[in-house]
């Protein structure tokens, strides 16, 4: 029963990470074909046992290499490195002063909060992206505003620009800023901050000597929460980015869709996951640094 | 109370399934029929219809390639249709279930020969050219009065580009169109596989590229229609639709539409049945229900797009079969090219070419 137990999260990881995971690499490593699936080799279990040795011996990384031939690539990548660790400190900018807000409230209003932070969820992310076309563009909301108080005379581009961007990925992903920093800041003490007081320091002092030290397991937290899906990104560059908005997810479209290259689109994909195995092992010792010192 | 919430439910529920016992899926592009037609097609045969659009060859061809796309009728344009059946994508039409594909046009068959030989796979919905819509008064008073609107002079020039990004430009976000129309206004080969000779017309686009507002395939429909922008390079019958939106609100917006005098792309939309479609057989008769002469001539009047239909002549508007954008004389026919599908070494400097166009790397 005990091992049954044990044994539920493997399943799940191997399940849910590592057999797509094998489905892609295999497919790094094939060849593309004019077929259903559009690629080459595919695995035929009829053939027995030579059947699967033929069927490795096929596999190369010749599109690894092809990768490595282009700079469109290389760019693609670093542009969406930008891209995530400005969009990521903007989130922070905006998440932590509605963090502090909502642990310093009175208790009977946080639930509410919570629920106020919580609720854009129940609508589909999508549709609240599209919302932001309708908000940003030339003639939307937001300039027919500037316009009436006269803040402007003409209205301002911002859809199908990087702005309207990072408007979107701050928009889409506070609550995963906000959520772990309100977490470590409702739990501190407030006795601390009345002690640092006694001690001399002014509420600036101790917000910057006690509150942010204290917070920082939930700023880690939420910047990692933010940035490992914004590299990725596809659905907000694509819907309110700009034609030169580069990013590699939109790269990795143009492979599966223009190029009908499902080989080299899932080398691109391999190798933005290698890219984000770095953050993740951080973000996962973050954590455990965060359990030890707890204990 | 709650009980009788259940039994209408229920009863609700029973009504739908006994009014559609069977259920057909077509995934055709936006803005493509016109939608009473589906629901007479709902009331005729008793099967449920769903209507699924698209706007790009390329994730209609993804959805084809990687199978089981639930899909029991799709519209791929010819040389995507082409390079689809290669790849076994397709099933041969069952001719005898479509007693209404005598209403086809010779003309367009022998057109569309050339990515479907026979004709055995698909029929022809609609075809068209790929050309410049203008905002009459908008371009003239950038460019004159006698600025080049019916030709490639008008987008490919940087000269007149740089004007017009004042009012807006839209292109389509489809290169295996772009490309050989700029291939065309040098003065060569169309359907060249000739890379150095791609990266060439590549060349002419970059050199219009700054004053491109965007790269879209729809959206250019609406913006052209509010007068937002004042051209677009986009297909046919979706810039006459343009036209008939603006003169519908009557907001003084005047929209025209020319077939480049330097050559234009006709294409062909064809209807096809996957080779895993769920429902042939209900698939066929959707294929049948849209050969109809009427209701052929419905959609075309609908869409402003030609159909390759004979039989359907008699029944369109004067303002579709009367137009020489839509039906055209046989000097311009002279004058159109048809595309041919890249290989795919070649279809990958199209697209690297296109991406390095779109964002600039």
């Amino acid at each position: 029963m005990r091992r049954l137990l044990v044994g539920v999260p493997y399943v799940w990881l191997l399940v849910l990470f590592l057999v797509p995971f094998g489905i892609v690499l295999k497919i790094s490593l094939s060849d593309i074909a004019l077929a259903i699936p559009p690629y080459t080799p595919t695995l035929d279990l009829s053939g027995g046992w030579a059947g699967i040795r033929e069927f490795f011996s096929q596999l190369d990384l010749e599109n690894y290499v092809f990768l490595t031939s282009d700079d469109l690539y290389w760019k693609a990548y670093l542009s969406s490195l930008q891209i995530a660790v400005i969009a990521t400190f903007l989130t922070l900018l905006a998440g932590f002063p509605i963090a502090y807000g909502m642990a310093r409230a009175p208790e009977e209003w946080r639930p509410a909060l919570l629920m106020l932070v919580i609720l854009p969820f129940w609508t589909s992310f999508l549709i609240r992206v599209y919302a932001w076309i309708g908000i940003l563009s030339t003639e939307g909301f937001l300039n027919q505003f500037l316009l009436w108080t006269g803040l402007i005379s003409e209205p301002l581009t911002i859809l199908n620009t990087n702005t309207a961007v990072y408007i979107g990925i701050v928009y889409t992903y506070l609550p995963f800023m906000i959520l772990p920093i309100y977490a470590t800041l409702e739990r501190m003490d407030a006795s601390l901050l009345e002690a640092a007081e006694d001690l001399g320091c002014s509420r600036i002092q101790a917000f910057w000597l006690v509150t942010l030290p204290l917070a920082r397991p939930g700023v880690v937290a939420g910047c990692f929460l933010v940035f490992i899906p914004t590299l990725g990104e596809f659905v907000i560059p694509s819907l309110l980015g700009g034609s030169d908005t580069l990013m590699i997810g939109k790269v990795l479209w143009e492979e599966f869709f223009n190029n009908r290259d499902w080989p080299v689109a899932s080398a691109v994909a391999i190798i933005l996951l290698l890219i984000l195995i770095v953050p993740i092992i951080l973000f996962q010792r973050n954590q455990q640094l965060n359990r030890e010192a707890e204990q | 109370m709650k009980i009788k919430f259940a039994t209408m439910t229920a009863v609700i529920a029973l009504g739908a399934t006994a009014a559609f016992a069977e259920e057909v899926r077509v995934y055709n592009w936006s803005d493509y029929i016109d939608e009473s037609l589906l629901e007479k097609f709902e009331a005729e045969t008793g099967i449920e219809l769903i209507y699924d659009v698209f706007d790009s060859n390329e994730v209609l061809e993804t959805k084809m390639l990687a199978g089981g796309s639930g899909y029991d009728v799709v519209v791929p344009t010819g040389d995507f249709l082409q390079r689809q059946i290669t790849a076994g994508a397709f099933q041969q039409l069952d001719f005898d279930k479509l007693p209404n594909s005598v209403n086809l046009w010779e003309l367009i068959k022998d057109r569309t020969e050339q990515y479907d030989p026979g004709n055995s796979y698909s029929i022809n919905y609609m075809w068209g050219t790929t050309g410049i819509g203008v905002n009459v008064a908008k371009v003239a008073e950038v460019l004159g009065d006698d600025a080049p609107i019916g030709s490639l002079d008008l987008i490919f020039n940087p000269e007149n580009m740089e004007k017009l990004a004042e009012c807006g430009v839209y292109m389509l976000d489809a290169p295996t169109e772009i490309i050989p129309a700029a291939l065309a206004y040098l003065g060569e080969d169309p359907n060249s596989f000739d890379t150095d000779m791609i990266n060439k017309a590549g060349d002419v686009l970059l050199g219009v590229r700054p004053h491109i507002l965007k790269f879209h395939s729809s959206e250019y429909i609406n913006a052209l229609a509010n007068g937002d922008i004042c051209v677009a390079f986009g297909w046919s019958g979706d810039i006459l639709q343009a036209r008939d939106r603006a003169d519908e609100a009557d907001n003084g917006v005047e929209i025209a539409y020319n077939a480049p005098s330097e050559g234009a792309l006709m294409w062909f939309d064809q209807m096809a049945i996957p080779v895993d479609a769920p429902n042939p057989e209900a698939a066929h008769k959707f294929l049948n229900f849209i050969m109809d002469a009427e209701n052929m001539a419905a959609a075309s009047n609908y869409v402003y797009y030609a159909n390759g239909n004979e039989a359907s002549m008699p029944f369109l508007e004067e303002d579709v079969i009367g137009d020489p954008a839509i039906y055209p004389s046989e000097a311009t026919l002279e004058n159109l090219y048809t595309a041919v599908p890249y290989p795919p070494k070649v279809q990958r400097v199209v697209t690297r070419l296109w991406t390095k166009v779109k964002s600039g790397t």
